[in-house]
């Protein structure tokens, strides 16, 4: 197949790539752009660890294609990151908890948790209940810290 | 672009069944042709039927209020859908057109009497979802069909109804799942009008016989469970899923029956 370019928005920054049109956002991100917060897991979007935002939309990067996602807004685990890559606040619920171990879930395990927080407030329902945390979260697989440590950062982010 | 290919073409939706397909090389299509920004329209009441155009999105289904007002069964069967982030890109008619056996979606299909509109090069067609199925990941339509709306008759009185699932891991396949609903309005004395679907047990989702639905919550399990002879597979025998569709069933009847009874 012949390469075609595109402009993907990724954090904020226009990338001009070039890429196959069975590339998908995954293989883009990760292997073309770097982005190492951006995870090759399962391919079939169960384990969620190649979570990205689509405009503010939490998607598998493994089941959208590259040239889906042109035109529209792209955030990875570091689009949330203020200047200097000082951590978000939900990040260092993370650290402070000891929810991450070998940290290979935590971008997706982030992302989704924040997405579902920030839905709850917008839609009135205000702080989700540790059961809505663990409902949210059935797609992202950890398999090192036993998820209790996720849920308790997840709470401690929430109820600021 | 579906006529004018000689090469195998995929229609590309949501992905969310698709792209696994691509990614585990089970599926080798020539030509993906995406849709995504082929239509725009939100769910709409029109002449009595919930009108849901193909691409909604599994999360819009989750939370639209005409949804959950209209086909509560509906709403409620999302929640059983993959994750999060399947949920913000499936839709309902790439998930119809998949035609899974153990779809969520394909058995509220059946239940609620839905019809699909397919659009061809022959012009538009409606086609009831108790049609719609053919069998493993295949469906009635034509190739060079396509699907542009679901029709959701709009309950009223608002009827009972109920959804059951029993899976392994939450966001799994359904092992089996049933959808039940309980129309008040059609009740008569002797005969409760009550429809039911089942998800995973044969090579396409169900819908029970008439003929073998009564009153009596467990009698009418019995009976529909007995009219099945569910595949056995890695994820549970034959028999097994025939004892669920008996469990399930009697329990969709009751919970249906006793939210039909408080409205």
């Amino acid at each position: 197949m012949s390469k075609r370019q595109i402009t993907l928005t990724v954090n904020g920054r226009d990338h001009e790539v070039w890429i196959v049109p069975s590339d998908s956002l995954l293989d883009v991100l990760h292997d073309e752009l770097g982005m190492a917060d951006v995870r090759y897991g399962c391919g079939e979007g169960v384990c969620g660890t190649c979570t990205v935002l689509l405009d503010d939309e939490p998607v598998n990067g493994c089941l959208t294609l590259a040239v889906q996602a042109a035109g529209h807004r792209v955030t990875t685990l570091r689009g949330l990151m203020g200047p200097g890559e000082t951590m978000h606040p939900l990040q260092e619920c993370f650290l402070r908890r000891g929810a991450s171990q070998c940290g290979f879930c935590t971008p997706g395990m982030i992302l989704t948790a924040l997405d579902l927080v920030r839905r709850s407030a917008r839609q009135g329902r205000g702080r989700p209940s540790r059961d809505e945390i663990r409902y949210a979260l059935v797609g992202n697989l950890c398999r090192c810290t036993g998820y209790t440590k996720i849920l308790d950062a997840i709470e401690e982010y929430a109820d600021r | 672009m579906l006529t004018e290919t000689t090469r195998e073409a995929r229609i590309l939706a949501g992905g969310q069944s698709l792209m696994p397909m691509l990614n585990l090389r089970l599926a080798r299509p020539e030509l993906l042709i995406d849709i995504n920004a082929a239509d725009q329209r939100e769910p709409a009441i029109e002449g009595g039927m919930l009108r849901l155009p193909a691409l909604t999105r599994h999360r819009v289904l989750l939370e639209h209020h005409l949804v959950r007002e209209h086909c509560p069964l509906l709403a409620e069967a999302i929640r059983h859908v993959g994750n999060v982030r399947v949920r913000n890109r499936g839709t309902i008619g790439g998930s119809l057109a998949h035609a899974d056996p153990t779809s969520e979606i394909g058995c509220c299909a059946l239940a609620t009497g839905a019809q699909v509109v397919a659009r061809g090069p022959a012009g538009e067609r409606i086609v009831p979802a108790s049609e719609l199925f053919a069998g493993y990941w295949t469906t009635t339509l034509d190739p060079a069909e396509i699907i542009t709306d679901v029709l959701i008759p709009a309950a009223r009185p608002r009827p009972g109804w109920s959804f059951q699932e029993m899976v392994r891991r939450t966001s799994d396949f359904a092992i089996v799942a049933v959808g039940a609903i309980f129309n008040v309005a059609e009740r008569t004395r002797d005969h409760a009008s009550a429809t039911v679907a089942l998800a995973g047990v044969a090579d396409r989702v169900v819908l029970a016989d008439p003929e073998l639905v009564d009153d009596d919550p467990d009698q009418t399990a019995a009976r529909i469970a007995g009219s099945l002879d569910p595949p056995d597979d890695v994820h549970a025998s034959g028999a097994y899923r025939r004892r669920l569709a008996r469990v399930l069933v009697a329990r969709a009847l009751r919970e249906a029956s006793a939210r039909a009874a408080a409205l």
